[in-house]
């Protein structure tokens, strides 16, 4: 009960190797080609960041809907969200240094009437897409997401100590609130970052659609975790009844996003209007390969992989569920970013691959580190009973 | 599972230290006795309304669709709007029935029967719609794909319309299979407890010849497995295909990326406002307080919070996107809506879908019975006006102003779907009288761990 987790020396080799490569990627990348870096460590910083606050999401939700089945591995998804304090100082730094190769309506000369680069559609933007508002935005955003995230770890990591019960009550209240900022700002956060690289276009579906994306990406790596500790002799208490849940959400999730993507692309396709039809013309022509094979990775291998209740119960079969999805969704993202930065000229090698390397190491490394600093078990939980005694 | 876990944080989900015994008897009383008082007035002013409906059905069908306000610039009005309002309606109980089921969600089972009943009910009011506004309903068939020799032409199956027909026909089809499978064993039930020997012939046949054996649960079980499988990807599938109707469009305010999973929250959140509304007259009128506790009502206004700020949610990213695109077509779609002729429509429905749910947020309100109550039925306006909002606000005013009109509904019009709430709970009325109306005999395997003098044997 009382059992933490402890670092060994690989856990601190291996993410600082994997960090280095990262950064030899980066380097390497911003010799050769800065716009194309500055893409990579968007998409990555943004995807890393997402998964952290999906981790957040799923201890606020379960609070909130009375998920007893989950309090036996809640830990793991508390700890992940410990990475959102790196995840968005990067957000914010990369925004700050790389704002002009990312984002075309942050380059004043559109806004001149006199200037004939002036576009008069993103002017008429101007009063969301402006660098004072954004900023004013996205540390919004982390302020919002780290508090919360904080506060609900402070209350479980108290819970421990003392057992009182007034520690979930008031974590009750505070996924509650937390959940409907996130309501909010998980939409708006998703046309800061993605969605106004493709300046001109838009679509309603968007914020809903990447926190589809978001969420089973962050269910896919809480999986990859779990079954990691399982793996070192840790988490005795998770059986195969937790892993058949856990891969049920991944399966759900996966079917979700997958239909998300649907309702996006079919509209859009349907009704041909220019404005709209220009975001997917630019993915067909010219990531092609790409495009079909997100939709392949993302839908089809999930759903075969994880479609009946003997896969989900197995730890050979989640692992590879997991992993597809984790790097099936990392392609998601750069189809979101790349193509409006990078148009034709874009690439897929050691610099997208490296950065995403050292950008892993570094997520391990943040949530193996908070996962060691607490009991893996939240021994004084209400509900942990239940979860001990989870049978389906 | 051995043992009762169950965590004390949770309250009981049945009331009174009852026996399976009492259970059956309760749950089977009002099959049982005679209708009481309450039960005949609603009946009759249910009855009554139904037939009012039939008339001004029956006008229709003889003078055409002409008697109806629609005209050139708005098609569509009213019959489509109670169309999309009342599919609307029937989610709450596939939701419940599939995929509450796969949550897990112990409370679904004292409410799943009479939500069931109510999506079937709701889907036969749905229906009536499209099949009458064809103005030729003796032609409906013509809407199947049907070879050219039967007199129709090949349909477009490019068109969300005919899609609409699979959607619909699919989902009802499932959702009565469904809801008349966990019948079975309770028909049995009341079959073993009947005195008289023709209701015991008919409810023999209804239960079909149910003998409660191992191979009976263990057949019954499976095919409420695949059931609810089944069941799980329709509750997605058939309001994101309503919104098809109107988004695969270029019609501004209709043409938008967000209605599909919109469309569906939307569902969710009119269809619990309407079990809680049948739920809340029918515990009192059948005495089944301690059944629908109001543990019951609380976890439903909390679904109503959720599905209720997803729409809000929905609501506000149109508008802003409408401003964001920079598309002046789509920017005055949405100026049009909120302070056009129409305001008064499009205010109502923010006032009871955005404003009134989320006074639920107060704990006092939400295990208020009264309160819950009136804001069921704020909710269940509030969404028939966001129906008309879309339908009729997007049309009235298109691309081509010289064609701008107003669009009225006549009294046909009106009477006919005032008939459908007289036929929806003409329809509740009787299935309470000869169905039970709750899944006793799913209810019963949950006793020992939900029921009050359970929790309190147990561990914590």
């Amino acid at each position: 009960m009382d059992r933490k987790y402890e670092l060994t020396k690989n856990n601190k080799m291996v993410p600082l190797v994997m960090m280095a490569i990262g950064v030899v990627a980066i380097v390497m990348g911003f010799m050769s080609d800065s716009t194309r870096t500055w893409a990579t460590l968007l998409q990555n910083n943004f995807y890393f960041t997402a998964m952290a606050l999906a981790g957040t999401f799923f201890v606020a939700f379960n609070y909130v809907a009375q998920a007893g089945w989950a309090v036996g591995i809640k830990r793991v998804p508390e700890a992940m969200g410990g990475f959102l304090k790196y995840g968005m100082a990067g957000m914010i730094l990369i925004f700050i240094f790389g704002h002009h190769d990312l984002y075309l309506w942050t380059h004043a000369e559109l806004y001149d009437k006199a200037s004939p680069e002036y576009d008069a559609i993103l002017a008429g933007k101007s009063g969301f897409l402006n660098l004072p508002f954004y900023i004013v935005r996205i540390v919004a955003y982390a302020l919002i997401w780290i508090g919360f995230t904080m506060a609900l770890r402070k209350h479980s990591l108290a819970e421990d100590q003392d057992g009182n019960i007034e520690h979930y009550k008031r974590s009750v209240v505070l996924s509650a609130i937390f959940i409907v900022f996130f309501a909010v700002t998980s939409s708006t956060s998703a046309w800061d970052f993605l969605m106004s690289i493709d300046a001109h276009w838009f679509s309603t579906l968007y914020g809903w659609y990447t926190f589809a994306g978001l969420f089973v990406s962050g269910l896919a790596m809480m999986a990859l975790f779990v079954l990691y500790l399982r793996g070192r002799g840790y988490m005795n208490h998770i059986n195969e009844n937790h892993l058949h849940d856990v891969g049920k959400f991944m399966f759900a999730f996966s079917v979700f996003w997958t239909y998300l993507w649907f309702s996006q692309f079919m509209l859009i396709w349907y009704a041909n209007l220019p404005e709209e039809v220009v975001y997917y013309q630019l993915r067909w022509e010219q990531f092609r390969t790409l495009w079909v094979a997100n939709l392949l990775i993302n839908f089809c291998a999930p759903f075969l992989i994880l479609m009946t209740r003997d896969a989900k119960r197995q730890e050979g079969i989640l692992w590879v569920g997991g992993i597809i999805i984790i790097l099936g969704h990392w392609l998601d993202v750069f189809m979101m970013v790349t193509p409006g930065i990078m148009g034709k000229d874009w690439h897929l090698g050691f610099i997208e691959f490296g950065t995403m390397i050292g950008y892993l190491g570094l997520f391990f490394w943040s949530t193996l580190r908070e996962l060691s600093q607490a009991t893996l078990v939240p021994k004084h939980h209400p509900m942990l009973q239940e979860s001990l005694h989870h049978h389906i | 599972m051995s043992g009762n876990h169950e965590s004390a944080v949770r309250d009981p989900l049945i009331l009174g230290n009852k026996t399976y015994h009492q259970m059956t008897e309760e749950i089977c009383r009002p099959i049982e006795g005679k209708a009481n008082k309450y039960w005949w007035v609603s009946f009759i002013i249910a009855f009554t309304t139904m037939i009012w409906g039939i008339t001004c059905l029956s006008y229709t069908i003889g003078t055409g669709i002409g008697s109806w306000g629609a005209n050139k610039t708005v098609g569509w009005a009213w019959d489509i709007t109670n169309f999309v309002w009342w599919i609307g309606i029937g989610h709450a109980g596939t939701l419940i029935s599939a995929i509450l089921l796969l949550f897990r969600q112990r409370w679904r089972m004292s409410i799943n029967r009479s939500a069931e009943a109510m999506t079937i009910f709701a889907v036969v009011c749905a229906g009536l719609f499209p099949l009458f506004h064809t103005g030729r309903p003796w032609l409906d068939y013509w809407m199947l794909p049907l070879p050219n020799q039967f007199g129709s032409l090949w349909v477009n199956f490019n068109s969300p319309l005919l899609w609409d027909v699979f959607a619909i026909s699919t989902y009802f089809s499932v959702s009565l299979v469904f809801w008349y499978l966990g019948l079975l064993p309770d028909l049995a039930t009341v079959r073993d407890r009947c005195v008289n020997p023709t209701k015991r012939f008919i409810y023999g046949l209804l239960s079909f010849g149910w003998k409660g054996t191992a191979r009976d649960w263990h057949r019954f079980e499976e095919v409420s497995l695949v059931l609810a499988g089944l069941s799980t990807p329709l509750v997605l599938s058939v309001h994101t295909i309503v919104s098809f109707d109107f988004a695969t469009s270029i019609v501004p305010g209709w043409h938008t990326t967000i209605f599909p999973p919109y469309f569906v929250a939307g569902a969710i959140f009119s269809g619990f406002a309407m079990v809680l509304t049948l739920m809340i007259i029918a515990r009192k009128v059948l005495n089944l307080e301690e059944y629908i506790t109001n543990q019951h009502i609380e976890l439903m206004n909390k679904i109503i919070i959720l599905t209720g700020s997803i729409v809000g949610v929905a609501y506000i990213t149109e508008f802003f996107i409408a401003w964001y695109s920079g598309v002046q077509y789509e920017s005055y779609a949405f100026q049009n809506r909120a302070f056009g002729p129409y305001w008064w429509a499009y205010w109502s429905m923010m006032t009871c879908n955005v404003i009134t749910p989320q006074l639920f947020w107060f704990k006092k309100i939400r295990t208020s019975v009264m309160a819950t109550f009136v804001i069921s039925i704020f909710v269940n306006i509030g969404m028939w006006f966001e129906r008309f909002v879309i339908i009729v606000t997007s049309l009235h005013r298109d691309y081509l102003p010289s064609s701008w009109v107003m669009y009225s509904p006549t009294y046909i019009e009106v009477g006919i779907f005032v008939g459908t709430i007289g036929l929806f709970f003409t329809l509740f009325l009787i299935f309470s009288r000869v169905f039970p109306v709750i899944a006793l005999a799913e209810l019963k395997s949950i006793m020992k761990k939900v029921s009050t003098q359970y929790k309190k044997k147990g561990i914590l």
